[in-house]
């Protein structure tokens, strides 16, 4: 602790490059903390008490492939399967193809299975009497200044009606509320049309489901269920692939895109080219002040306490940014969630997220130092001092 | 008195290249602790090497050299770099301060190699300032310091944890004559009054005035000793 003066007045030497180079490492971890949530936003997708719960019946070929809709008493038997409930996508878009919402076409008991959506007794009801009822989630509501018994346009990006129209007209008759603030920014954008309108308007359906959920009477016994339901169309043109709701979601968002590999990519690219910027800014620092390192040799300091030094300074260098960077990641997190409308759930930057980052301070600190470093150590007196 | 530093038959060679060159050869010196030594000599007679060799800055490539009933020849990097810090205070041509360090910081580098506590280096650091006469100077940068003051705050870091030995290199070459009488007498009073043993290399007969003995180098030998 007593170098640490000599440590910072060395760092703070050239105010602007090391200025300049703390905005890069700022920059650098502000992006690690962003990309860190929004990779353990897609980890946790699918993660709640409730979804444990339940199991995803989809095709086994892609999620994309509808299943026959008789499969519903069948699975319906399996022992072990409490309830069972199925949703078609509706690729739903409001007056803008950008304006994409999720909207599926459920069936009647599909709000049964998920007890962390709330929406009262009235409402659904109503929903259940409407043919073009529509119950839509508190948000989205509030994003499009949707109310109780407005009637609205939805096109559907891939269902035409039987006249080829992808214009569909639907009546809100109910707000969906999240009980579970944790998959709340998904539950609260939902969109939900009755799946009997939906068969009944468009012909490519056809009474076909895109998908089963069903909950189990045990938890515990998932695996054995999932097979069992599996082992129904085993061998046919439908074969099943049941799984958790959170290997479902994981699984669909991998058909989506490999966001840990994306994620992993960017930093990759981020934190080489840190490297090269903050070891260059090491490397001119310390041959710069070559004879200043040798009066320090020639006072006494060891070769190993120049070492430690250069090591600190560098390591100094890469914390003072990535605790700056992360720290504004943890403050921009929530904002973000906030600004996107509920649309981006993403975690706070946590404990995990700051020990991981604290780790790669200190590693890239000591790799960007070690060279510096070694050549301070290194530094013959006399030939330093003849400079 | 006794002598403070023994060199016996010491020789120095560097490679240039695939050549040798031999920078001293078969030295031979005693100076009396207590003594103010001026070692003079045309440039590349070997000076500079001498000091450095007696300093512990460099190794002799022959011979030996005993400083304070120490053989530092056969020292290695650590306990030299240990020798250094608690026997010998080092004055340089250019001061050679840290310049984002303040007078008083840089006085008080030395002492970080020392167990003294914080309090107690900055005492200490004062007081090496107010005995260069630069008491009122403590805060200020060396670029908010002229080169005789400068000087001056490199005197004091030489002498702050209290070395038996200074060694100056060309400690006025960079100076206007007044500074640089004003940085040999505190030199000389550091040794009349304080009893500290200076070895000073210099180009400057005038500057030698102010030492006790001279001691001339040519081509790498010891040609004349000759008191002041």
């Amino acid at each position: 602790m007593k170098y640490l003066h000599l440590v910072w007045a060395a760092l703070f030497r050239r105010k602007t490059r090391t200025f300049l180079t703390l905005v890069s490492i700022i920059a650098a971890f502000l992006l690690f903390g962003l990309l860190d949530a929004v990779r353990a936003s897609f980890e946790q997708a699918g993660q709640s008490a409730n979804g444990a719960q339940r199991l995803q019946v989809g095709a086994k070929l892609s999620f994309i492939q509808a299943l026959p809709s008789s499969l519903e008493a069948q699975i319906a038997q399996v022992p072990g399967v409490k309830d069972v409930t199925f949703a078609n996508w509706f690729g739903g878009a409001y007056q803008d193809p950008h304006n994409q919402v999720f909207s599926f076409a459920v069936a009647p008991n599909y709000l049964d299975l998920y007890p962390e959506i709330s929406v009262s007794g009235a409402e659904k009801k109503a929903f259940l009497a409407t043919r073009s009822g529509a119950l839509v989630g508190e948000r989205l509501a509030q994003k499009f200044h949707w109310k109780v018994g407005d009637r609205i346009p939805m096109q559907s990006t891939i269902f035409p009606d039987r006249e080829g129209n992808k214009n569909w007209t639907f009546d809100i008759v109910g707000i969906l509320h999240s009980t579970d603030k944790k998959s709340g920014g998904f539950f609260d954008q939902m969109f939900l049309l009755n799946w009997k309108y939906f068969d009944d308007t468009t012909p490519y359906n056809q009474g076909q489901v895109g998908w089963y959920v069903t909950r189990v009477t045990d938890v515990k016994r998932t695996d054995a269920v999932a097979k069992a339901i599996d082992a129904l169309s085993a061998n046919s043109d439908h074969e099943t692939r049941s799984q958790t709701e959170q290997a479902a979601t994981a699984n669909w968002l991998k058909q989506l895109a490999d966001i840990g590999l994306i994620v992993s990519s960017i930093m990759g690219a981020v934190f080489f080219t840190l490297l090269l910027l903050a070891g260059n800014t090491m490397m001119q620092a310390v041959r710069e002040r070559t004879s200043e390192l040798a009066v320090m040799k020639t006072i006494g300091f060891s070769d190993v306490s120049m070492l430690a030094m250069v090591l600190a300074e560098s390591v100094l260098l890469l914390l003072l940014g990535g605790v700056v960077g992360l720290g504004l990641a943890t403050l921009l997190v929530p904002a973000i969630g906030a600004g996107s409308g509920g649309m981006l759930n993403l975690p706070t930057v946590g404990a995990s997220s700051w020990a991981l980052g604290a780790g790669l301070m200190v590693l890239f600190g000591v790799i960007v130092g070690a060279v510096p470093a070694a050549s301070a150590m290194r530094l013959n007196i006399v030939d330093a001092l003849r400079r | 008195m006794g002598s403070l530093i023994e060199i016996r038959d010491v020789s120095k060679l560097y490679l240039r290249g695939k050549q040798k060159v031999e920078v001293l050869h078969h030295i031979d010196l005693d100076i009396a602790e207590g003594d103010f030594l001026a070692l003079m000599g045309p440039s590349g007679s070997g000076k500079t090497t001498l000091l450095n060799l007696i300093g512990g800055l460099d190794l002799p490539s022959a011979g030996s050299i005993v400083v304070g009933g120490q053989r530092i020849d056969q020292l290695g990097a650590n306990a030299l770099a240990r020798w250094r810090a608690s026997q010998v205070g080092f004055v340089f041509q250019f001061y050679n301060l840290m310049p984002t360090l303040s007078a008083q910081r840089n006085v008080e580098l030395p002492l970080l190699l020392t167990k003294l506590s914080g309090v107690e280096r900055r005492k200490r650091a004062a007081i090496a300032l107010q005995l260069v006469g630069l008491a009122d100077r403590a805060t200020h940068k060396p670029t908010e310091l002229s080169g005789g003051q400068q000087q001056r705050v490199s005197i004091a870091r030489a002498i702050v944890s209290d070395p038996k030995l200074l060694v100056c290199d060309e400690p006025t070459g960079d100076l206007d004559r007044q500074s640089a009488e004003e940085v040999l007498t505190l030199l000389r009073a550091l040794n009349r009054d304080h009893g500290k043993t200076i070895l000073m290399v210099t180009h400057d007969p005038k500057a030698a005035e102010y030492a006790n003995s001279t001691v001339e180098l040519d081509k790498g030998t010891l040609v004349v000793r000759e008191p002041a």
